[in-house]
């Protein structure tokens, strides 16, 4: 080390070869160097492609391209068109702006004036001066010769079934990008490899497939703009929901909006009653009740409840709308919806039971879907017998639509508990995710009562010949200033069918009918179920059959005399 | 016209310069204008001046430029290290004012505001320290007396700091590898050179572990997809839009959207509006010019002129390659203009005094010739001693 050190204070410069040798060296290295950049060059250009696409070259050009949103038999719910786009670019110069402006407007006679002139004259780098322009225009415009005014080939958004799945789709802004609905999921990473392709050309996005049927979405949607001016309500809902794989078919919230037109967010047609709106669900409620307390062994079918007398908890009494005043067995408290006796079947369980089970069946917890768009469920802080008693029969607790009809699902399809999604999924993907949360034979019962109800019970009107169909109708007081308004209702119908083998769970939800002839959800929500279920059974290729059995005949003769 | 049978100086020049040299780097200047005129104007209409704002200026300082490199091209080796001297000392003091009084411009200080005009001391330090450089190592052959290698090592430190201070981390790579490349080039042992290399790499990865923002340059030049890689994307892209034959002129739009269009990629405006072909065109003007000059180099008798030439030209051939690579994505993202096509009157005038020497110390010497003479008993010695 020591000499190496001193070999270089003593270094002093070699003449001759030495110097002549390394700058050969220098030479290679030299030459080397630039061969590798003349190789890159020729590369580029052996492979490259004088129609790249165009980049844009101002932010204000950007409009990204978006995937193709269809439904579940491929029809286009959303789609991209190219359209051209009439700039200018006045800090470059348009030549006389107003021999530019007039000449503009013998193509476009439409065009302000004033405003256009203003804009030409500005000292912008880019002002757009028209969207969607023909193609007659554009040789129009171009025949004119006005120095830097040019077109822009740009994407919007459109959604060719309007106002029919607005919820569902969301929709997007100016930039083409997604602000709400499936289209924001879309942004936001459910499929990261469409957002990078942001700058791709359209047609190599593959489309997003919803679980959504168009048809479907249409008649429900048409039944409940009847029911609306027939009931005179504020607002209506509805779903329907494959029970077998979670798939959401239709999901309709009236008021809606039309995605293709801007508007403002904060418009209550905006907002998705069904997933960002939570309700007391009402009777439907009691269902989950029977169904917690037939699964525990607590109480069987034959069990009997006595709602001779109203219960009394401090200030609050719980009564009976179709009173009976008498002891009632477990289907007939389900068939006459009584309170008392729901009550009395939840606190046979017992709190902690019932909240165990409501939590098992997603009640008590915030449902995601694919939708950004979800509500938190309004839970009691505190929850002692009077809160079990209520929210057996749907009060005092407060859930979103979808929440309540993915349990009401789990019900009736072999006791699946199944996370809606609003893609299309299959039964097996379906199986592969699913929890459960019943015993099949809970489920059969479940199915029995169900259809007995609408045999006999509160839900006569959403019989339709040949579906087969089961239900729960459910009406809840709403909640005004702090107190149960008996004017102000929310009616709720979950109808299930074909109820021996469910395929379809339908909601409808009336907010505040207003004919008081027809205030509770057996004579408003029960039949408006029970027009959609027969327009959408034929669609969804259920077979209308009329060697129907009586519910009874649903159980198995062993289960009944078990019970 | 110019007769040998008079000796004039302009004569003398004439019949003594290499005209291919002289006439390669004119040919760049013009290329340069005719770029500039595609690629400037975007730039200028961002900052709101006259559209061609940057081409008026570069004519304008093609003027000097020109007068500086023939009138030092006409100087004797001597002559040189004087110059070199001089411009040496006077920009190592501007660039320590510029730390103390130089306005900070995209965060760093390296411009100077003198009689109006502004200037880059550190890019008139660079031909002058690579002259001066030169001339130690070879003096420390000549007269072992005089502490010629330890002068060597002093300028280097005294500039690398201020290089960093300001901070400009090409300038600071540019100086050091030209250099060690001269301590190489003066018979420096293959170990010590094996060292300084390490010691070098080292260095660069010291800048990569503790100055972020080399840090970051270099991990999107390793992992593109880590980082904003907006600069190179669009340079790539305008060389794939340009094709062989470009474009034309006027038709490129990469160009309104990269920031340094006019300066640090030029040769991409280039591809993209004039094509690939112009592209290799410049390759082979600065390849010939390297080249050319290593090889005047490699014959070159005087070991100052040997070394001055070998310095300059690696200094003009390493601050080229690096500006062609950056934008071909063959290297991280570093700003370097390219010389005499970018836009830049300090560089333009440093450049044309750098090749200015060049010039004269490759042109043929009745002396070297001479020189050569009395050392040839030795070099024909030492040959026979192998």
């Amino acid at each position: 080390m020591k000499r190496l050190l001193a070999s270089l204070r003593s270094f002093r410069f070699t003449e001759g070869g030495v110097s002549r040798q390394r700058i050969a060296l220098l030479v290679l290295a030299f030459a080397a160097v630039h061969l590798v950049i003349a190789g890159r060059l020729v590369l580029i250009g052996m492979k490259s492609d004088p129609q790249v696409a165009r980049r844009v070259t101002n932010p204000d050009m950007l409009t990204s391209t978006r995937p193709d949103i269809l439904d579940r038999e491929g029809k286009q719910l959303a789609t991209d068109i190219q359209s051209a786009m009439l700039y200018a670019e006045p800090k470059k110069g348009v030549g006389y702006v107003d021999d530019a402006v007039d000449q503009l407007r013998t193509v476009f006679p439409d065009l302000d004036e004033r405003e256009l002139r203003e804009k030409l004259s500005s000292k912008k780098g880019f002002v757009r001066l028209r969207r969607e322009i023909t193609a007659e225009q554009q040789h129009e415009v171009r025949k004119l010769g006005i120095p830097h005014v040019g077109f822009l080939q740009e994407s919007k958004r459109v959604y060719p079934a309007a106002n029919e799945a607005s919820h569902v789709l969301g929709g997007v802004n100016v930039d083409s990008a997604g602000i709400a609905g499936i289209e924001k999921w879309i942004d936001s990473g459910g499929l990261a490899d469409l957002h990078l392709a942001g700058f791709a050309t359209g047609r190599s996005l593959s489309p997003v497939q919803l679980a959504l049927d168009l048809d479907v979405q249409h008649a429900m949607r048409d039944e409940l703009l009847k029911a609306q001016g027939e009931y005179q309500a504020k607002s209506m809902s509805g779903m329907v929901l494959d029970v077998r794989t979670g798939e959401i078919l239709s999901m309709v919230s009236l008021p809606d909006y039309d995605p293709n037109k801007p508007g403002n967010p904060a418009d209550l047609s905006r907002l998705n009653r069904l997933t960002t709106g939570v309700y007391e669900m009402g009777s439907t409620f009691k269902a989950l009740t029977v169904a917690m307390a037939l699964d525990s062994g607590k109480a069987t079918l034959a069990s009997r409840f006595d709602a001779t007398a109203p219960l009394h908890y401090g200030r609050f009494t719980i009564t009976d709308f179709h009173a009976q005043r008498r002891v009632l067995t477990v289907p007939e408290v389900f068939t006459y919806s009584s309170n008392i006796g729901a009550a009395k079947i939840a606190l046979a369980v017992g709190v902690d039971g019932h909240k165990a089970f409501l939590k098992k069946m997603g009640q008590l917890d915030r449902l995601r879907t694919e939708l950004p768009e979800s509500a938190m469920p309004l839970v009691p802080k505190s929850w002692g017998e009077i809160n079990t008693a209520t929210i057996s029969f749907g009060h005092g607790l407060a859930v979103a639509p979808l929440q309540a009809v993915m349990a009401t699902a789990a019900l009736v399809n072999g006791g699946l508990l199944i996370p809606p999604t609003f893609l299309k999924r299959s039964q097996a993907e379906a199986e592969k995710i699913a929890k459960r949360v019943i015993k099949p034979e809970t489920s059969d019962k479940m199915r029995y009562l169900l259809r007995l109800n609408v045999e006999k019970g509160t839900a006569k009107r959403a019989e339709v010949e040949g579906y087969y169909v089961g239900g729960k109708t459910g009406t809840s007081e709403k909640v005004v200033h702090g107190r149960y308004s008996h004017e102000k209702l929310l009616t709720v119908f979950t109808g299930v069918f074909p109820c021996d083998a469910p395929q379809y769970l339908v909601l409808v939800m009336i907010d505040e009918p207003k004919n008081r002839g027809h205030s509770t959800a057996g004579l408003n929500a029960a039949p408006t179920t029970g027009q959609i279920i027969a327009r959408i059974g034929p669609l969804l290729g259920v077979e209308p059959r009329h060697d129907l059995p009586p519910a009874d005949q649903l159980l198995t003769v062993s289960q009944r005399v078990a019970n | 016209m110019i007769s040998r049978a008079q000796r004039t100086p302009l004569s003398e020049w004439w019949w003594t310069v290499d005209r291919l040299l002289v006439g390669a780097i004119l040919t760049l200047m013009l290329i340069g204008i005719v770029l500039l005129l595609a690629a400037s104007p975007p730039v200028a209409i961002r900052l709101g001046i006259d559209p061609f704002h940057f081409v008026h200026k570069q004519a304008l300082f093609l003027v000097p430029a020109t007068v500086v490199m023939l009138g030092t091209s006409m100087l004797s080796p001597r002559a040189i290290r004087r110059l070199a001297m001089i411009v040496f000392f006077i920009s190592l003091a501007l660039v320590m004012a510029t730390l103390v009084a130089g306005p900070e411009i995209k965060g760093a200080k390296r411009w100077l505001v003198l009689l109006g005009v502004n200037i880059q001391p550190s890019e008139f330090m660079k031909p002058a320290f690579v002259v001066l450089t030169a001339w130690a190592f070879s003096e420390s052959g000549r007269r072992p007396e005089m502490p010629a290698t330890m002068f060597a090592f002093a300028m280097l430190f005294t500039c690398i700091p201020l290089l960093i201070l300001q901070p400009d981390f090409g300038q600071t790579v540019l100086l050091s590898v030209t250099w060690g490349a001269l301590f190489f080039l003066a018979g420096l042992r293959w170990i010590w050179t094996l060292g300084f290399t390490g010691a070098a790499v080292a260095g660069i990865f010291g800048a990569y572990k503790f100055i972020p923002h080399v840090t970051s340059r270099l991990q999107r030049f390793l992992d593109p997809a880590s980082g904003d890689t907006f600069q190179i994307d669009t340079s790539l892209e305008s060389f794939m839009r340009g094709g062989w034959f470009g474009r034309g002129p006027g038709e490129g739009t990469v160009k309104r959207i990269l920031p340094d269009s006019h300066t640090d990629f030029i040769y991409a405006v280039a591809a993209e509006e004039f094509g690939l072909i112009l592209c290799l065109i410049i390759l082979a003007l600065f390849s010939f010019l390297v080249l050319r000059s290593l090889k005047h180099a490699m014959r070159e008798q005087d070991a100052f002129a040997r070394l001055a030439v070998s310095g300059l030209a690696l200094l003009f051939g390493l601050q080229s390659a690096i500006a062609m690579a950056v934008s071909l994505y063959l290297m991280p993202s570093k700003g370097m203009t390219l010389p005499f096509v970018s836009y830049g009157g300090s560089s333009l005038i440093s450049l044309a005094l750098g090749m200015g020497m060049l010039i004269a110390l490759t042109r043929k010497r009745p002396q070297a010739r001479v020189d050569a003479e009395h050392a040839m008993p030795a070099f024909y010695a030492e040959s026979a001693a192998r």
